[in-house]
C-alpha cells in the first residue's frame, strides 16, 4: 500500500476498519480510513456527529471498548505498528507518545483525585525514576505553562472546584506534561463558553508549537480547523470523503457532501439567507456498506454510486476526493486518501 | 471538619430525643395493658392496681411523661418485667455480644463483598460475574435459620471443624469481663485459649449473617463499579497510559466507594438490632433474643431501651459514613462544610 510509507510521516493510518457487534446486528462504524499526518504537522478531522471522527482517535490510541472491535487496518507511528503492539507496549506510547485531550474536561478528570496529582500521575507512569515529588513538582511547572493562576494553589484542587476553561488547562496539562509526538484534541472546545473557546485553542497551538508535538484536531467545528490546522479531513458516515490543504478544500470543495457542508455555514457577506441545510439523513451503519455511503442523500449521485465504492482521485496537490465524479478528469490516487506534502 | 462532626453530633441528639418521645407514645397505644403482662393472668385486681401505683402508671400523662424524660436523663432505663433487673443493665450485658457478632459479620461482607462485586464488574457477564450473581442470590434468598441448621449439620455433627452453638466451650472461663466482647477482653487479659475458641464460635453465625450482607454490598458494588467504569475520567486514566489493575485500583474503585459504604452503612445497622434467628441457632445470647422476648412479653421498658439503642446505634454508624462519604468524595465535604 504504500504510496508513501514516508519518513516524514509521523502518522499513517490505511484501510482501517472499526465495527460494533452489537445484539441487533453489527455497526459499520469505519470502512476504510486511510491518512496520514505528518510530523510536526497539525491535521483537521471534521465531519457531523457520529461519522466516527472520536472512534478514528480512539483506535489509533486503541481504546476501542466492547463490542467495538477493530477488523482490519494499519495504523504506523513513527517505526512501530500501532495495532500490532502488545498491550504493555501501546501503554507505553498512551500518554507519553500520543496524548488525547477529551471533549468534557469536567467529567474526564478524576472527582476524587487532586488535580495536581492528577497531572504528575502522567509523568509517572512514564518515567519510573523521577519520584513523587520530583513528578508534582514539574506538574505544578506545566500548570503554570498551561497559564492557570497560583498553580501551587491550584494543583490542590479538586476537578468540582473548577471551571469548565480551567479544567481543560488542567487536561491539557496532563496530557502535553510527557511532550507527547502527537496530540490528539477530540473536540477541546465543544463543551465551553463560546469566551474561553478561542483562549483554549491558543493555549494549545503555542504549547504544540513550542513541544513541536503534530496534533490531529477533531471538530465539527469547521471555523475551529480553519484557523488552526494546515490539512483538514472530512469524514463522512466511517469514511473518508475528502482530505486537502484547509485552504483548498474550504475554498475549492470537490466531494458533494463538503460541498454541503460548507454550504450549511451561515453566510455572513448575506445574513438574511435562510440556512441550508443537506436533505436527508445519515445512513444507518448497521447497513452493509455498499457503494458511497453519501449517495442517497448526494444530489448528483448515479445509479453506480449506490452500489460500488468510489475509488479515491487526485484532485489537486495534496488535494484527494473520494467521488466518481472526478473519474473523468483525475487520476486515482492509489488506495489511500492522504496527501504528500 | 470539627466543626462538621460537632454539628452532627447536635442533631443526632436531637433524632434520639424525637426517637424517645415517639417511643413513649408507642408505648401508649399498645391495646394491651401492660400491667396484666406484668402481674400475670392470675393476679387479683388489688396486685394489679397496687403495681400501677409502684411503676407509675396510674398518674396523669403528662406525669409520666416528664417522669420518663427524667429518667432518661439519668440513664435510667426502668426495670425490665421480663428480668426484673435494670434494662440498661440487660442491654449492657446483651449489646456487647451483638455488637461482636455483628461487627465480625461485616468484616467478612466487606473482606468478601467488594471484590466480589468489582471482580464482577470488570469481567461483567464471564463465568465469574454468573458465579458472584449465584452467591449474591444465595445470600439474600436462602433463609437464615435454614443455612444455620444446614452448616450446623456438617461442620459441627459431620465433620467437627468448628464448635457447637454458644459463645465459649463450656469448660473455659470467660475472663474479666470489661467490654463484654468475649474477643476483646481475652486479649485485654491475654488468655489466647479463650481468644482463640471464642473465634472458633463466631465463624459459623457471622459466616450466616455475613453472607446476608455480603450479597447486598456485592451487588451495590458491581453496580457503582459498572457506572463508574463508563465515566469519561476511566478513559482518560487509560489514555494517560495506566495499566487497566491501577485504572481500576486508582480511578474507578474509589469512585465506586460511595453508594458501596451507603449499603455497608444500612446493613451494619441492621445487623446491630440483632439477629433473631441466628442468635437463636447458635445460642448466642444477644440482643436479638432479647428484645424479641422483650416484645413478645411486652416488656415496655426494655422495649423503649432496646428501641432506644438501635436508634442511636444507627445513628452513629449513619455519622461514620457521613464521614466517610467527606473522605471520600472531596465534593461532599465542601458543600456540608460551607452550608
Amino acid at each position: 500500500m504504500t504510496v508513501g510509507a514516508d519518513k516524514n510521516n509521523l502518522l499513517e493510518v490505511e484501510d482501517l476498519a472499526v465495527r460494533f457487534y452489537t445484539l441487533r446486528g453489527t455497526v459499520h462504524a469505519l470502512e476504510d480510513v486511510s491518512f496520514k499526518l505528518g510530523q510536526g504537522e497539525s491535521v483537521g478531522l471534521v465531519g457531523e456527529t457520529g461519522c466516527g471522527k472520536s472512534l478514528t482517535a480512539r483506535a489509533i490510541l486503541r481504546i476501542v471498548s466492547p463490542p467495538g472491535k477493530i477488523i482490519r487496518g494499519n495504523i504506523r507511528f513513527e517505526d512501530k505498528q500501532l495495532l500490532e503492539l502488545s498491550e504493555r507496549e501501546i501503554r507505553q506510547i498512551r500518554g507519553n507518545q500520543i496524548s488525547m485531550i477529551m471533549q468534557e474536561p469536567k467529567m474526564s478528570l478524576n472527582p476524587s483525585m487532586r488535580v495536581g496529582k492528577q497531572v504528575a500521575e502522567t509523568l509517572m507512569i512514564h518515567d519510573k525514576s523521577l519520584g513523587k515529588r520530583g513528578a508534582y513538582a514539574q506538574a505544578v511547572d506545566m500548570l503554570n505553562a498551561v497559564s492557570i493562576p497560583d498553580p501551587k494553589h491550584m494543583a490542590k484542587r479538586y476537578p468540582h472546584e473548577l471551571s469548565g476553561g480551567m479544567a481543560q488547562r488542567i487536561m491539557i496539562a496532563m496530557m502535553l506534561v510527557t511532550r507527547p509526538k502527537l496530540l490528539i484534541a477530540d473536540e477541546p472546545t465543544s463543551a465551553l463558553d463560546v469566551t474561553i473557546q478561542a483562549q483554549i485553542i491558543d493555549l494549545i497551538n503555542n504549547l504544540i508549537d513550542d513541544i513541536g508535538s503534530s496534533v490531529l484536531m477533531i471538530s465539527h467545528d469547521l471555523g475551529v480547523v480553519a484557523e488552526t490546522c494546515d490539512r483538514v479531513i472530512v469524514m463522512y458516515a466511517g469514511s473518508v470523503a475528502e482530505s486537502g490543504l484547509v485552504r483548498d478544500v474550504m475554498e475549492n470543495p470537490q466531494h458533494p457532501y463538503t460541498q454541503g457542508l460548507l454550504r450549511t455555514l451561515p453566510d455572513a457577506i448575506d445574513p438574511g439567507q435562510p440556512l441550508y441545510s443537506i436533505k436527508g439523513t445519515v445512513p444507518n451503519l448497521m447497513d452493509e456498506p455498499l457503494g458511497c455511503r453519501f449517495a442517497p442523500r448526494c444530489p448528483q449521485a448515479t445509479d453506480r454510486c449506490s452500489s460500488q465504492k468510489p475509488p479515491v482521485y487526485d484532485v489537486g496537490p495534496g488535494h484527494q476526493v473520494a467521488c466518481f465524479l472526478h473519474e473523468a478528469t483525475s487520476p486515482v490516487a492509489g488506495t489511500s486518501v492522504g496527501v504528500q506534502l | 471538619m470539627g466543626n462538621y462532626i460537632l454539628k452532627r453530633l447536635v442533631s443526632l441528639c436531637i433524632t434520639v430525643a424525637g426517637i424517645a418521645i415517639v417511643t413513649f407514645f408507642l408505648s401508649l397505644i399498645v391495646p394491651i395493658d401492660p400491667l396484666a403482662a406484668i402481674a400475670g393472668p392470675q393476679a387479683d385486681p388489688e396486685t394489679v392496681e397496687r403495681l400501677r401505683a409502684v411503676y407509675g402508671f396510674d398518674q396523669p400523662l403528662h406525669v409520666q411523661f416528664f417522669r420518663y424524660v427524667e429518667r432518661l436523663a439519668h440513664f435510667d432505663l426502668g426495670m425490665s418485667f421480663q428480668t426484673g433487673r435494670p434494662v440498661l443493665d440487660d442491654i449492657i450485658y446483651f449489646f456487647p455480644a451483638t455488637f461482636e457478632l455483628a461487627s465480625i459479620a461485616m468484616i467478612i461482607a466487606i473482606v468478601f463483598g467488594i471484590p466480589l462485586g468489582v471482580i464482577s464488574a470488570v469481567k461483567r457477564n464471564s463465568f465469574l460475574d454468573q458465579a458472584a450473581r449465584v452467591i449474591s442470590l444465595i445470600g439474600v434468598s436462602m433463609p437464615v435459620f435454614w443455612l444455620g441448621l444446614v452448616l450446623l449439620l456438617i461442620f459441627y455433627f459431620k465433620l467437627s471443624w468448628l464448635p457447637e452453638p454458644g459463645r465459649l466451650d463450656i469448660m473455659l472461663i470467660e475472663p474479666p469481663r470489661i467490654t463484654g466482647m468475649l474477643l476483646i477482653d481475652s486479649i485485654i487479659a491475654g488468655d489466647w485459649e479463650v481468644f482463640q475458641d471464642a473465634l472458633m464460635h463466631s465463624i459459623m453465625p457471622a459466616t450466616v449473617l455475613g453472607l446476608f450482607g455480603l450479597a447486598g454490598i456485592a451487588r451495590i458494588a458491581r453496580s457503582s463499579m459498572l457506572d463508574v467504569l463508563s465515566q469519561e475520567y476511566v478513559k482518560t486514566a487509560r489514555i494517560k497510559g495506566l495499566s487497566e489493575f491501577w485504572v481500576i485500583v486508582r480511578h474507578a474503585f474509589p469512585n465506586a466507594l460511595v453508594p458501596t459504604v451507603t449499603m455497608i452503612g444500612l446493613t451494619y445497622g441492621g445487623l446491630l438490632e440483632g439477629a433473631v434467628l441466628t442468635e437463636t441457632i447458635f445460642s448466642w445470647p444477644g440482643l436479638g433474643r432479647y428484645l424479641t422476648v422483650a416484645f413478645l412479653t411486652l416488656d415496655l421498658n426494655a422495649i423503649v431501651g432496646g428501641t432506644m439503642l438501635v436508634a442511636i446505634s444507627y445513628s452513629l454508624v449513619n455519622l461514620l459514613v457521613d464521614l466517610l462519604y467527606a473522605y471520600l468524595n472531596p465534593k461532599i465535604t465542601l458543600a456540608k462544610g460551607e452550608g
